[in-house]
């Protein structure tokens, strides 16, 4: 579905992105996972013919994005970061107007509108004022005029941010959704968000790819076995003893948090309960207990340092 | 056409609900008026003098004296006030981001700039319009040549297609739409006056200022004629505003 080579785009001499080749097939929703700045949306917006790169080349279905970007386009519905939209204009009438720039016309256009006004839920909002919508309600018409004539690929970029927590949901599982029958491509910095929705990850930073793999395969690389976080009353270096010593945990530390430990262990299930009972039986007063992931910038450190390990180990 | 008929749809929409197209109608159609006023009181004063002076009266022409200075005073207050009408065109689009959707729509560069150009045209229209009262409460009082009035509108609105197709320009090359109607406004300024610099400099360069300038082919027009050369000069002036536009539009294809 989309094809990218060596691709490179710079801001006066500063590299946005720099040697990325990606190939993304059809069916899938992938997601482009970054810090702000990792060049994520540089890559969506060339994908989208609003920017041409400094070089490299951008194909979408085999179409140049260059030479022909206009059949690119009609392929491709578009959700910017900003969610930029006419905002003195009625709903129905931005998305009436978007609809005819997409080619439609007459009675295949109010079916359009009606297909995607109640596919994002904006029956009750037809006549309102853009201006006057919240912010999800804005990002509701923004997928809504990106699905207008059923473009076979989605691009969203951070589809999510800036709203509440129901409305993420709302929105991830309208992406969901959509995902089945169409490509998506969606951006995003919330780790989380990947491994929920998206069947293949890309990791990006400072401009090229880090990795690209299923977020499953990803989470089991990096994290290499599971985390707890344990609040406990009681003399901190007694606690961390009697934990590493256990069977199954591989380090204990504290976290910094006065009473917190963190405990990385090989298993999950058969751990927890042993911990629980050695806090227990000793005395001491067990005031939490739960599993804890990876925080994005963990992930980035540790691909980071793995790669700069790496080429290390080849330059030696 | 569906595309350039969505994006004149749209554009028609946000400028009439637009507080901008309201003021400067309301201020053109009042000075308008104005001057309208004034020129027919001066034409009224001056015919009841000649009244005791048959000399004076076989110089009163009311076409002469009252339409024609009419449209120079219209041309006037198109150049002030259609670049705040202009100035919104692309410069709005890329300071509220909305040029993201535009340049990712499936639709070229040309018919964007028609949809855009179409509507303010008729903004033009609709402005040129309101000054139409003029001239009929004063058809029941004199006799009008109807002929120098169509042909005068003709002229203006010719000549307000190209105020307005080098302001579409220049809103290109900015996202503040204040810097945009600063510019247009002097631009026009200058191409107007470029004739009054005709007798300073040589016989063939002051040639070519007195054809370059603006008003100097709207008299054609006020004063009757539909002069092929005047009616040429207007339409390459648009189309070679519009041509620019859509070059440097089209410039981010190859710019990287």
């Amino acid at each position: 579905m989309i094809q990218v080579e060596n691709l490179t785009k710079y801001y006066g001499l500063k590299p946005a992105i720099q040697n990325i080749s990606l190939d993304i097939e059809s069916g899938k929703i992938v997601g482009l996972l970054g810090p702000n700045g990792a060049g994520k949306t540089t890559i969506l917006r060339i994908l989208t013919c609003f920017m041409q790169p400094t070089s490299g080349r951008v194909a979408v279905d085999g179409l140049d994005c260059r030479t022909r970007s206009l059949e690119v386009r009609k392929r491709i519905g578009f959700l910017p970061e900003t969610v930029p939209l006419y905002s003195d204009l009625r709903v129905q009438a931005f998305l009436r107007f978007a609809a005819s720039i997409k080619g439609l016309i007459g009675g295949g256009l109010r079916r359009e509108l009606d297909r995607v006004i109640s596919e994002c839920g904006l029956q009750e909002h037809r006549k309102r004022l853009i201006k006057h919508l919240s912010k999800g309600l804005k990002q509701r018409v923004g997928l809504a005029q990106a699905l207008l004539n059923d473009p076979p690929l989605l691009i969203l970029d951070e589809p999510t941010t800036g709203l509440d927590p129901a409305q993420i949901i709302e929105v991830r599982n309208l992406i969901r959704d959509l995902g089945g029958e169409r490509n998506v491509l969606l951006s995003t910095h919330i780790l989380p968000e990947v491994s929920q929705l998206c069947d293949k990850v890309i990791i990006l930073h400072n401009g090229r790819v880090l990795k690209e793999d299923t977020p499953l395969n990803l989470a089991r690389e990096i994290q290499q076995g599971f985390r707890t976080v344990i609040s406990v009353d009681g003399p901190e270096d007694e606690v961390l003893r009697a934990l590493s010593g256990l069977q199954g945990v591989i380090d204990v530390r504290a976290s910094g948090r006065p009473g917190e430990i963190v405990v990385n262990s090989s298993s999950d299930e058969g751990v927890r309960p042993l911990m629980a009972r050695t806090i227990v039986e000793s005395g001491w007063g067990l005031r939490e207990m739960r599993s804890s992931e990876l925080s994005l910038e963990e992930v980035f450190v540790h691909l980071v340092t793995e790669e700069t390990g790496q080429e290390g180990e080849n330059a030696s | 056409m569906n595309g350039i008929i969505g994006v004149f749809r749209k554009e028609i929409a946000i400028t009439f609900t637009s507080p901008i197209f309201y003021a400067t109608g309301f201020i053109f159609l009042l000075v308008s008026g104005y001057f309208f006023y004034s020129n027919t009181a001066y034409f009224s004063l001056l015919s009841f003098q000649a009244a005791q002076n048959p000399f004076l009266s076989e110089s009163l022409n009311l076409s002469h004296m009252v339409i024609k200075p009419f449209f120079g005073d219209i041309s006037i207050i198109l150049l002030l006030m259609l670049p705040l009408l202009t100035m919104r065109l692309y410069a709005e689009e890329k300071r509220s981001g909305t040029i993201e959707l535009l340049f990712t729509y499936p639709i070229s560069d040309a018919s964007v700039l028609a949809g855009k150009f179409a509507a303010t045209l008729v903004v033009l229209l609709a402005l040129l319009a309101g000054t139409l009262p003029n001239m009929i409460i004063l058809e029941t009082m004199a006799d009008l040549e109807w002929g120098i009035i169509v042909t005068g509108y003709l002229g203006v609105f010719l000549m307000g297609a190209g105020f307005i197709a080098l302001g579409a320009f220049v809103s290109t090359l900015t996202e503040n739409q204040i810097v945009a109607a600063v510019i247009s406004f002097g631009a026009l300024l200058i191409l107007w006056a470029v004739g009054w610099a005709k007798s300073l400099v040589g016989p063939g360069l002051g040639a070519v200022l007195g054809h370059l300038a603006l008003i100097g082919h709207l008299d054609n027009f006020t004063q009757g004629l539909i002069d092929t050369r005047s009616m040429v000069f207007y339409v390459l002036f648009i189309m070679f505003w519009l041509f620019l536009t859509h070059r440097f539009l089209n410039s981010r294809f190859w710019r990287g």
